[in-house]
């Protein structure tokens, strides 16, 4: 009975649950049907970086109330404002050469489509899952983007310019966490060690190349990731001796994220992420 | 021509005085976000560059300065983003420096210590003027600012992130 009457009302009830959504009226204005991206050397490195930063802020965005202190709250939305704002530039130099917008290469790509590594897809878990995955990023993207200043690449070298000091100031907010964090409590403590020895086989993946990267590095375009790797590692070992916490064994690192292949994370994420776009089509707020 | 001299530094007063949505004691000028204002077969061509990568301000700037310019009689403006080169709060000029202090944010350090790891920037409380204060968060109520407590006066107080 109930069903009866609840299936009677759901067009009424689709209709007025979102009033201030407006579909156009034509629903091809942005079908549901994914797009395919030609992925040509540079906007395979776009996409990469892209992806990183906006799978990341995404993943930030969703402590936006729930976080353990207003200031911690502001602090991440603001870290995640400034990934997604990167991402953005990112995106717009990407879409500039495949012939998308910003929007169709967020909303109407499959999960093999992705680029971003799968570190940053990662469940944000306690807070100190959250602030060990950020460390290991930042610690990353930081050298990254103060290297790509130097880009050959006049357009990427512009959102460096910008991304490595947003990037240095995350590096720096997240460290002190995973410090107070690590040398806090023994419940705190053991949080943080338990994050670090999850998180840590996802850190080999920022480093890793393939014959898209390398040719990207031979033009000049990015540094070799294995560059930084001497500078990520003084950064994590330091931020871990300050926070008492024990640097895990090398070993097997896991991988896949930048050729499409995702751990089972992401397309719970893409469903949420690109919902709105999918059931309707062509929406606008 | 002198007249299109006098026309483009009429588009650049009149652009220079829109204020940052966020900061409205400060013009985009004073923020050094105002990049370049020029005049091409009559339309005025305006370059600004965000603060942050993510400046939820930016589309609201633009439209404000080409309301400002069509008040004014402009017929067509153009506005430019541009992320090169990167903006610095270095850039932010003495006069904004004062109003901000005025305001009450304490104005950002020059040339900072931003790269640095556990590094405390300490600014000067814009209230009593006392240099002993501390950090209560590293990001405040907008991109560009931390929140700061006075340890003299005990007033918290936003500060100017160095960027």
């Amino acid at each position: 009975m109930l069903a009866m009457q609840q299936s009677a009302r759901v067009p009424r009830w689709r209709f007025c649950a979102r009033p201030g959504l407006r579909v156009s009226a034509s629903l091809s204005a942005m079908g549901t049907t994914s797009i395919t991206v030609a992925e040509d050397p540079r906007v395979l490195q776009l996409l990469r970086r892209a992806d990183d930063a906006l799978i990341l802020g995404h993943r930030l965005s969703a402590w936006t109330g729930h976080a353990p202190l207003l200031e911690e709250e502001l602090a991440l939305a603001n870290i995640a404002l400034d990934l997604i704002g990167q991402a953005r530039a990112l995106y717009q130099e990407a879409g500039a050469v495949s012939g998308h917008t910003e929007d169709q290469l967020v909303y109407l790509r499959d999960e093999r489509a992705w680029r971003n590594c799968l570190l940053v897809e990662q469940p944000n878990g306690d807070f100190a899952a959250t602030i060990v995955r950020q460390v290991l990023y930042s610690a990353f993207a930081d050298p990254f983007w103060h290297a790509t200043r130097d880009s050959e690449d006049a357009a990427l070298a512009a959102i460096a310019g910008k991304a490595e000091k947003e990037c240095a100031y995350h590096l720096r907010h997240a460290a002190e966490w995973l410090v107070r964090l690590g040398d806090g409590t023994a419940e705190s403590h053991r949080r943080a060690q338990e994050a670090v020895d999850a998180l840590w086989p996802f850190a080999g993946e920022l480093f890793a190349t393939d014959a898209a990267d390398a040719a990207m590095i031979e033009a000049g375009v990015i540094p070799d990731p294995r560059t930084l790797r001497d500078r990520w590692n003084a950064t994590v070992d330091a931020v871990l001796a300050r926070a008492t916490l024990t640097r895990p064994p090398g070993g097997w690192m896991q991988s896949g994220g930048r050729v499409g292949l995702h751990s089972e994370h992401l397309g719970h994420l893409l469903a949420e992420l690109q919902f709105l776009q999918r059931s309707y089509p062509g929406a606008r707020w | 021509m002198v007249n299109d001299e006098a026309l483009l530094a009429r588009a650049r007063e009149i652009a220079a005085g829109v204020t940052d949505p966020e900061l409205p004691v400060l013009t985009i000028a004073d923020l050094g976000v105002l990049r370049a204002v020029s005049l091409r077969d009559g339309v005025v061509e305006v370059t600004i560059t965000p603060t942050y990568c993510g400046c939820p301000a930016i589309p609201q700037i633009v439209a404000e300065i080409q309301a400002a310019l069509a008040r004014a009689g402009f017929a067509g403006t153009r506005v430019h983003t541009t992320l090169s080169p990167a903006w610095t709060t270095d850039w932010i000029s003495d006069a904004g420096r004062q109003k901000l202090a005025a305001w009450g944010i304490a104005p950002p350090p020059r040339a900072g210590s931003g790269r640095a790891l556990f590094a405390e920037d300490k600014p000067v409380c814009p209230r009593c003027g006392s240099p002993q204060t501390e950090r209560i968060s590293a990001f405040g109520s907008a991109a560009c600012r931390a929140l700061h407590r006075c340890l003299a006066c005990r007033e918290p107080f936003d500060a100017f992130k160095c960027h």
